[in-house]
């Protein structure tokens, strides 16, 4: 009797063990992430629903006839298709304006060695705690004296002057990249703008590809921008045309919800060419030193 | 000599783009808000020195109050929430189970929905009549809010959708976690230590730098809350019972709706010394509980 009884209770606690080890985290976790996936498949589900059907005390799940038109009928209703272009256009002057005045300022601070390099790092620094509030009224009125306003100048000059972040971030990887590289090019009678545009930059693809996503994603998602600046609904971008649209037809939710499902396609695809880029970028920014 | 001058030119050069947008679009209107919260200011007569007045009348002003509590009741709970649950959502990638990435990549996803779409669908989910929400409340015989339409239940509707952005503040966390080395836990086991002291003494001060920055980037965002605000609230300024009056949402209407730029540049000024205070204390505090391997 007790020899078979050892077994039994064996068998039973490895059952226990592997329901607690093997089934229990799969458990947890898909049904968390079936509540992170939640908002998601609303937004796809209620693109699909017929205006009787989205407004049905109680709400169906899946929408009884997926109505595809939709999404059409979105593009009829606002002109979406320009705000896209709109969007399009400011992200891709961002971007190249990023790639460009960045890198030659985290250059700078990382690779040359001049005197106040340490105080202009401090400066990005404390310019990443400051709150844009502070500058935005007189940014305004010094772009309204020059008659920019309700232009795409304001909503892409920055870029052209490089962003802290993204500076930091720059800064942090090319601080990796051996000084013999350059000293070696240096020696051989290399120019400094020959180094940095021939040596430097091509090593940068990784946290560039970065920086583009970042950028892409802040100008694509920006709201309160266009919102100061761009009055003329001709120039409007999608946050803007989301938002007017919302105001003025703001019943017509399955519509908001196709034109939000093409509104998020962008960045999801993003993600999920660039993850890993995402990733470490996001762990690289926290390590301060 | 003649090298270290050069160097400094060359230097000066290659950060002269970040140096010129940084005294055009930061210096000079640093300085130019200081003085226009010294005025009044509609853009178009001359700005007119007031003196002191902007600053007595915020102090007098209830909407000032609102938008600092409400902003205040964004930066001090509804952070910590965000920071907490995000660490909980860590701890579970950090398993060793089969699948895990794409657990990862799901939990991340709704971190991608742009602010003002999110906001649209967060405003009909919410809806009280026809959103799912309450669907699923009323079927479970749960207690069905008005959420956006009661100023008890703004906020918290606003907390519930930021925790589904939780994912990104966890994969920070997980790379902090993943950096941790096994040996550390091997040799607590040894001494005997269970999965709660292996918390409180491994994992918690390996965080602790992480949990530093993501406290100061969640105090800096929630000062800034505004897309939310306005797209869920439809225009109408704060919301019920100005539940959702943030102090940027009160500014930004201030400036560019009302034309009061002098009044918005004091209202900046005392963001700015706010944010500033917060900053220091977090950081003066931070000696005491923030470890750095090594040093």
């Amino acid at each position: 009797m007790e020899g078979l009884r050892v077994p039994i209770k064996k068998e039973i606690a490895t059952a226990g063990n592997r329901f607690k080890k093997l089934i229990l985290p799969h458990l947890v976790l898909s049904a968390i992430g079936l509540l992170f996936l939640f908002p998601f498949i609303w937004l796809i589900l209620s693109s699909l629903k017929t205006p009787q059907e989205i407004f049905q005390i109680p709400p169906t799940f899946w929408p009884q006839e997926p109505r595809w038109d939709n999404y059409i009928r979105t593009f009829e209703a606002m002109p979406f298709f320009r705000y896209t272009l709109n969007t399009i256009f400011l992200c891709t002057v961002n971007i190249v304006g990023q790639l460009i005045a960045s890198p030659l300022t985290a250059y700078s601070l990382s690779r040359i060695e001049w005197k106040g390099r340490r105080f202009v790092f401090g400066i990005i620094i404390a310019t990443m705690i400051l709150p844009p509030q502070v500058t935005m009224i007189p940014v305004y009125i010094i772009f309204a004296q020059l008659g920019w306003v309700n232009t795409y100048i304001p909503l892409t000059i920055g870029a052209f002057f490089g962003s802290a972040f993204n500076i930091f971030l720059l800064r942090q990887f090319m601080m990796g990249i051996p000084k013999e590289l350059s000293e070696a090019a240096r020696i051989d009678g290399a120019s400094e703008i020959r180094i940095y545009l021939q040596i430097i930059y091509p090593l940068l693809k990784p946290p560039l590809a970065a920086i583009a996503i970042f950028t892409f994603v802040g100008v694509w998602n920006d709201f309160m921008g266009p919102l100061i600046y761009l009055n003329d609904d001709r120039l409007w971008t999608i946050t803007l045309g989301l938002q007017g649209f919302l105001s003025q037809h703001g019943a017509q939710w399955e519509l908001l919800m196709a034109a939000g499902v093409i509104f998020t396609l962008p960045s999801v695809i993003i993600y999920f060419i660039g993850q890993k880029k995402f990733i470490e970028a996001g762990a690289s920014l926290t390590s301060f030193k | 000599m003649k090298k270290k001058q050069q160097d400094f030119w060359l230097g000066l050069a290659f950060a002269s783009p970040f140096i010129t947008g940084f005294l055009f679009l930061t210096v000079i209107p640093f300085v130019q808000s200081f003085y226009f919260s010294f005025t009044e200011y509609d853009i178009f007569t001359d700005a007119k020195w007031v003196g002191f007045d902007n600053y007595i009348r915020i102090f007098q002003d209830e909407n000032f109050y609102k938008a600092l509590g409400n902003t205040f009741f964004m930066a001090f709970i509804a952070v910590p929430i965000s920071l907490l649950v995000s660490l909980l959502i860590a701890l579970l990638l950090n398993m060793k189970v089969k699948g895990i990435a794409l657990y990862r990549t799901v939990y991340y996803l709704p971190t991608v929905i742009p602010g003002v779409a999110g906001s649209i669908l967060w405003l009909w989910i919410f809806n009280p009549e026809m959103g799912i929400l309450n669907t699923v409340l009323r079927y479970l015989h749960l207690p069905d809010p008005a959420w956006l339409m009661d100023p008890a239940f703004t906020k918290p509707s606003l907390i519930i959708m930021g925790l589904f952005g939780s994912g990104g503040g966890a994969l920070i966390y997980l790379a902090a976690l993943q950096g941790i080395p096994k040996d550390f836990y091997e040799a607590a086991s040894i001494d005997g230590a269970n999965w709660w002291h292996k918390f409180y003494a491994i994992i918690l001060p390996a965080l602790s730098p992480v949990t530093l920055f993501q406290l100061i980037m969640g105090l800096i965002g929630a000062f800034q809350i505004f897309t939310e605000s306005v797209i869920l609230t439809g225009g109408a300024l704060g919301g019920p019972d100005q539940s959702l009056l943030f102090y940027a949402v009160y500014l930004y209407n201030e400036a560019f709706v009302n034309l009061n730029m002098g009044y918005a540049s004091a209202l900046a000024w005392i963001l700015f010394v706010i944010v500033m205070l917060i900053t220091v204390v977090i950081f003066k505090s931070s000696l005491r509980w923030v470890y750095y391997g090594g040093e």
